[in-house]
């Protein structure tokens, strides 16, 4: 069986900067992935071109055995949904209206049937609302869904973009720096929440620099390098590599 | 409640007596000064604005949330009637023999009232608690009263026809309003609005329902009404594009202009290219369905661009139908344009003649009044329903962050268009009555500066509601309209007023929930 996303000689060129160098990548069913690698290793440009923000200069990505090319929302409607490093919510709407957003590509009602309120209408609404405020109880937001969005402390502001992004009903989520600015208990917290959004059928590809964080969660790690996937393994692999020690001291990073 | 120490009074109180005393004396030595202001012993003119003001003394001897602010906007408000009064009095009464004793008085006063008024302890802000819940009977009376405050309002300022009393009406309503606002009482109103919406909007539109046959037949302000239903249809249709999808469009006018060709070409008018009668309602839907076409046409390869460029590009695209429409003689008269639309008729009513319903004759003006009522009507309909979908919500988030909006699965482009080809399609409707009411269609009324007054009246209004689009295009059609007598310095007076509301408020009149949020931190979240 083909894995759910097939990442095939991925290249992004940013006038004379290769910033993803022929990547191949691939994520199975109900995996959780890593992606780790020095900043500036082109990580957030791979992921950029996952999720159709940025065109890949060549290469290809198949998901669920379909190529995937366009602007972003057929991405998102494709089953691919994201998250940012910098933290992208819709700043002055309330936590659940944001999640209702996320609900667009999953629902139908076109002008006629929104100017119309037919009994469509409500029935879709409804479902939308029951699934954000059951998505804002995944996450932990179950009772902040009334808060605007700025207002939110930093990692409720994360959590709800996870939500936002499980809205779309996505088949894999890519995860920018989810722990980015947590203390160790909102860290083990997230872990603990990709976990579960992979035992609800979701699969996580998720970049990060905390190596405890990666190592202790992913199924599989890859290393990017200058654009390039240096190693990819098992977290025991990954962690006794020499040409990762090396990249690494190399490289400092945060 | 706690009542200060006398000392403290005596100040605000020696004002208070002195703006009074001030208001009911003569301002003027001369006579044929706005409200008999040479005569003492009433309040006439701008005098009766300092009077009201003074009940802003009150707030001295109450101690509630917001008070400080409260009275100084009170006294302050006093201080500008008199010093515009006095600047106008010395204007033309040819110096400093113009204004009498009356005026300085009560400058004094004022001025002592907002110095008492510097001095009041900085206390607390307004709090909810300060308007606790009241039983629904006292909640639906607020709502009522309310509105016919702000008809009220309405009718008073369009009954001033003095164009410096009307400054001072303006001033007076400016500063009370800050002043109530200090108390807390617009956030009480905001959220009653809200919960006795129905209500709210019954009893708007009986009351727009009734207007005309207040007027006794006469036709002036029903006139007026329609022009400004025109403009309030064209700025709901704009706000959508503007306020809910944040699309600076600077050409929409363009959009007005293509329907009211519409209109005025299937009019058979008597000065025209197209010889050709179709029934008015086809001709509505069709100026709309036209105009949405090219706000297609328009958008397609321009809603790729972003923010100024977008701007810049509609900016163009508005002068090139100027232009089209000033060349193309052979469609549109060039120049001349199309004149001679004759009057609705539908199954043999006329709607240019009077016509007797109750009892009461109602100009031919007021049919085309209640045509723009219901065009309003539906264009609040779309609005607010849209508003309130999945649809609305895409707009907005696109107008937060549009990259954020594409990564969750908004196919923006499609989005844009729609919003660009809604807006453009309420202006079509819009501009095919406009063709009736004005009977002449031509190249000059649709000029980038008609496109910057829309714009204007929806960001004055408050962006993203129907209200604000409403107060804005009567403010920006009543308010030129009363400048008139200052002549060249009207616009600028205008342009005056427009910094000001902006500084002070620059989300707008009627502000969204969400665009409240945008420039207070304080505003209040709803509940999911
Ligand atoms: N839009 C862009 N234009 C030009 N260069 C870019 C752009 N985005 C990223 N880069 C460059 O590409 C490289 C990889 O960046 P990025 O993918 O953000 O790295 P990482 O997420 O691994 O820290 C960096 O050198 C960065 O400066
Ligand atoms: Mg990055």
């Amino acid at each position: 069986m083909s894995p759910l996303l097939e990442v095939r000689g991925v290249t992004k060129r940013f006038e004379g900067l290769l910033a993803v160098d022929r990547v191949d990548l691939d994520v199975g069913q109900g995996e959780i992935v890593g992606v780790i690698g020095p900043n500036g290793a082109g990580k957030t440009s791979l992921f950029n071109c996952l999720s159709g923000l940025d065109a890949p200069t060549a290469g290809t990505i198949r998901f669920r055995g379909e190529l995937l090319a366009g602007r972003p929302d057929r991405f998102t409607r494709a089953g691919v949904a994201r998250t940012f490093q910098n933290i992208r919510l819709f700043p002055h709407m309330t936590a659940f209206e944001n999640v209702l957003v996320g609900r667009h590509c999953r629902t139908r009602v076109g002008l006629a049937s929104a100017i119309g309120r037919g009994p469509r209408f409500h029935r879709e609404e409804r479902e939308s609302e029951a699934r954000a405020g059951e998505l804002l109880a995944f996450v932990g937001l179950g009772r902040l869904g009334g808060v605007v969005a700025r207002n939110l402390s930093y990692g409720d502001q994360r959590r709800l973009e996870i939500a936002r992004a499980l809205a779309s009903e996505p088949g894999l989520l890519l995860l920018d720096e989810p722990r980015a600015g947590m203390n160790a208990q909102e860290t083990r917290a997230t872990a603990d929440l990709v976990r579960l959004i992979r035992d609800r059928g979701v699969a996580v590809a998720v970049i990060e620099h905390d190596m405890r964080f990666i190592f202790g969660l992913c199924d599989r790690v890859a290393v990017l390098v200058q654009g390039h996937k240096l190693v990819e393994g098992s977290p025991a692999e990954v962690q006794g590599d020499p040409r990762v020690i090396e990249a690494y001291l190399g490289a400092p990073t945060a | 409640m706690r009542l200060d120490r006398p000392s403290g009074v005596a100040l605000p109180a020696a004002g208070a007596a002195a703006l009074v005393a001030g208001s009911l004396s003569p301002w003027a030595t001369f006579a044929g000064f706005p409200g008999k202001m040479s005569l003492g012993g009433f309040p006439g003119g701008a005098r009766l604005f300092c009077l009201l003001l003074v009940a802003g003394s009150a707030l001295f001897v109450v101690d509630t949330g917001g008070r400080r602010r409260a009275a100084l906007a009170a006294a302050l408000g006093a201080v500008a009637v008199v010093g515009l009064n006095l600047v106008a009095l010395v204007d033309q009464g040819g110096g400093l023999g113009g204004p009498a004793w009356g005026a300085w008085l009560s400058l004094a006063g004022a001025g002592l009232l907002a110095a008492g008024a510097w001095r009041l302890p900085a206390g607390r802000a307004a709090a909810p608690d300060d308007w606790p819940a009241r039983p629904a009977s006292v909640e639906v009376a607020a709502v009522a009263v309310g509105l016919l405050a702000l008809l009220g309002a309405v009718v008073w300022g369009l009954a001033i026809n003095e164009s410096s009393r009307f400054v001072s009406f303006l001033v007076f309503v400016g500063f009370t309003c800050a002043a109530l606002h200090h108390l807390g009482l617009f956030t009480w109103l905001t959220v009653l609005f809200a919960r006795r919406q129905r209500m709210a909007v019954a009893l708007g539109g009986a009351a727009a329902v009734a207007f005309p046959f207040t007027q006794q037949g006469n036709a002036y302000w029903i006139r007026v009404f329609a022009s400004i239903g025109v403009f309030a249809v064209a700025a709901i249709g704009l706000n959508v594009v503007v306020g809910l999808a944040g699309l600076l469009d600077l050409g929409y006018v363009a959009f007005f202009g293509v329907g009211a060709y519409v209109g005025a070409l299937l009019a058979n008018a008597s000065l025209t290219t197209v010889h050709v009668h179709v029934p008015f309602l086809a001709v509505v839907l069709l100026g709309g369905c036209v105009a949405a076409v090219f706000g297609l046409v328009i958008g397609a390869p321009t809603l790729r661009l972003r923010g100024d460029y977008l701007a810049i590009v509609t900016l163009g695209f508005g002068e090139i139908f100027r232009i089209t429409a000033n060349n193309w003689d052979g469609l549109t008269r060039g120049p001349n344009g199309i004149s001679g639309v004759p009057d609705l008729a539908a199954g043999g009513f006329n709607f240019g003649a009077a016509h007797s319903l109750f009892g009461v004759t109602l100009p031919g003006f007021a049919n085309y009044y209640f045509v723009e009522l219901a065009l309003i009507a539906a264009a609040i309909v779309v609005f607010t329903r849209l508003n309130d979908s999945r649809i609305g919500r895409a707009w907005v988030a696109i107008r937060e962050d549009e990259v954020a909006a594409a990564a969750s699965g908004i196919d923006t482009i499609r989005l844009k268009l729609l919003a660009f080809a809604i807006g453009a399609f309420m202006a079509g409707c819009a501009g095919t009555v406009n063709a009736h009411l004005t009977t002449q269609v031509s190249p000059d009324s649709y000029t980038f500066l008609e496109s910057i007054l829309l714009v204007a009246a929806v960001v004055l209004g408050g962006m993203g509601t129907v209200p604000g689009a409403l107060l804005g295009s009567t403010a920006l059609f009543v308010l030129p309209e009363k400048l008139r007598s200052f002549q060249d310095k009207r616009l600028l007076l205008f342009g005056a007023a427009l910094v000001l509301l902006m500084r002070f408020r620059p989300e707008g009149l009627v502000p969204s929930r969400r665009r409240r949020r945008e420039f207070r931190d304080d505003a209040p979240a709803p509940a999911p």
